[in-house]
């Protein structure tokens, strides 16, 4: 019986060797610890960790521009951080003598948010801002941190 | 305004981001689940008249299984990166689970089932060949000349066994393809739970005729005689998949029509314009309409051998464009139009890019070009009958 169905082992044994080359390559070329904390390498933390860090977090801006934040809690930037519009200034706060932020470009700044567009919806402020100032830069009317009128 | 936008569109909605590649991929897959269950006809329903088409049908899958992931990886680009779904697979992907599907349909049911299938004519080829191809077929043995009638019985109850395996894999291979379309709510045109067997029954239909269609071309080319049994029984088949299958996509078409909810309108404009001519004349009127009457006339009433070959050959053609409408209506259709039910878009085909009409006809050329290599070495022709007595294992 068995000289007849020999040669069906053959096919489980290409298909077994097959699948030992397979977990060989996998153990081999798949980081230690994966999927530990989810799908993704543990050590990718450790490395996110170790890259410089550009953002220094609203709460170290407001620790010497408190002034600014009041007039920003008071009005319709309140959930706005400061960097997202001054972007990362980690360096600044780290030595703010060596690295003097530069002030946004107001003419491209705001339209980013407020260009008019119909897929916004319809309570968010937004204006056709070649027709709304008439050239006029938007810090001519409205102050940044809290722009209303 | 953007060219080939019509009222509103939302940003990521202008571009096409699943190009004719991803037409392909239902289609070619579509194919292979067809051509299979064709061949589980013969050996697990025991109809005998479609067994001339078997092994073609087998082989056929073969090609064409080789060939489907391929308009994926192109899509993708870096194709090297897919072997990532096997090494760190994420369950809750569709599409990493995709990649175990078709590993276990290809080693586990196609390639055995043709090995055993195959395996006498492999082992009477590798005595008897010289060279190169002595070489392939030796491998092909595995080691293993004992086609004694005892090994043979074994072979034949084994296929069987894989048969039965294999069919609720194709189901599971092509029926998934539909599920990755019916499962996305976020899109209308695709969101209904009746997409996977739609896709099922539609490949079937693609893979019945694309089987009729390469053994009568195979005839011709071997001039050798069409069996009008086997092509008769294969057109009846095909008859009555197509009859569910058409069934089931205007029991879609009556739901959505008779449900009318907030996309209908939307979807109803764009079949009436943008798709008008692949939908309705292509797929419903072409690719359905005349090859159902071609069949159904040939169910009623009996024509001459010649006419049935005509019939049946075109009905097939139309067939396979018909199919391959309906993937495209299915891929590009759903792109078309915006998720605000206020707006429409084109797709605009380049010709020789990653993602064009070049690489594209390529990718469809390919399948039958491995089809060629695969008839060469496997003849499907013959029984094996010429196999030399038992050589030991």
């Amino acid at each position: 019986m068995f000289r007849d169905s020999g040669h069906l082992i053959r096919p489980a044994v290409v298909l077994l060797l097959g699948l030992g080359i397979f977990l060989a390559i996998r153990a081999a070329v798949v980081p230690k610890g994966f999927g530990k904390y989810g799908h993704y390498r543990p050590q990718a933390l450790a490395l996110i960790r170790s890259k410089p860090i550009s953002f220094a977090g609203q709460d170290m801006c407001l620790m010497c521009h408190d002034d600014q934040g009041k007039a920003r809690a008071a009005g319709k930037h309140a959930h706005v951080a400061c960097e997202a519009c001054h972007g990362p200034l980690a360096d600044h706060a780290n030595d703010p003598a060596a690295h003097k932020p530069v002030l946004p470009d107001v003419a491209n700044l705001c339209r980013r948010c407020h260009e008019k567009d119909a897929a916004k919806p319809k309570g968010f402020p937004q204006v056709v801002t070649a027709e709304h100032s008439g050239g006029v830069l938007c810090n001519g009317c409205h102050q940044p941190h809290n722009p209303h009128l | 305004m953007i060219p080939g936008v019509d009222g509103f569109m939302y940003p990521n909605e202008v571009e096409l981001q699943w190009s004719l590649l991803i037409v392909l991929y239902p289609y070619i897959t579509g194919l292979v689940a067809g051509a299979f269950i064709l061949a589980s006809l013969e050996r697990v329903f025991k109809v005998d008249a479609v067994r001339p088409t078997y092994r073609l049908a087998l082989l056929t899958a073969l090609s064409f299984l080789l060939v489907a992931p391929l308009p994926l990886q192109l899509h993708l680009g870096h194709p090297e990166r897919s072997f990532e779904m096997y090494l760190t697979p994420h369950t809750a992907s569709a599409m990493a689970m995709f990649g175990f599907v078709y590993l276990w349909y290809l080693t586990v049911v196609l390639l055995l089932e043709i090995w055993l299938e195959f395996r006498a004519e492999i082992v009477y080829l590798a005595q008897t060949t010289k060279g190169l191809r002595r070489v392939i077929y030796r491998a092909l043995t595995l080691g293993s000349m004992n086609v004694s009638p005892e090994a043979r019985r074994l072979d034949d109850k084994v296929g069987y066994i894989v048969t039965v395996i294999g069919i609720p894999s194709a189901f599971m291979l092509h029926g998934y393809v539909g599920f990755i379309f019916g499962s996305i709510k976020a899109n209308p045109w695709w969101s209904t739970p009746l997409m996977p067997i739609v896709f099922l029954f539609s490949a079937m239909v693609s893979g019945i005729a694309a089987v009729l269609l390469l053994y009568v071309a195979s005839m011709k080319v071997k001039k050798m005689a069409v069996d009008m049994r086997c092509v008769d029984t294969i057109a009846k088949y095909l008859f009555y998949t197509f009859c569910i299958d058409f069934t089931l996509e205007m029991l879609d078409l009556v739901h959505r029509t008779y449900e009318s909810d907030e996309s209908f309108r939307s979807l109803d404009f764009m079949v009436h314009t943008r798709l008008f001519f692949s939908q309705v004349v292509l797929q419903i009127f072409l690719g359905t309409l005349v090859p159902l009457c071609l069949l159904a006339a040939n169910q009623l009433w009996r024509f001459t051998e010649k006419a049935r070959r005509a019939m049946y050959v075109t009905a097939c053609s139309l067939t396979m464009i018909g199919i391959f409408a309906m993937r495209w209506n299915v891929v590009i259709g759903g792109q078309l139009f915006s998720k605000s039910f206020l707006g429409y878009t084109t797709y605009k085909m380049a010709f020789a890019t990653r993602e064009g009409l070049l690489p594209a006809i390529a990718l469809m050329l390919l399948p039958f070009a491995i089809f060629f290599v695969l008839v060469y070495l496997l003849p499907p022709w013959q029984e094996p009958e010429h196999v030399s007595a038992p050589a030991g294992d």
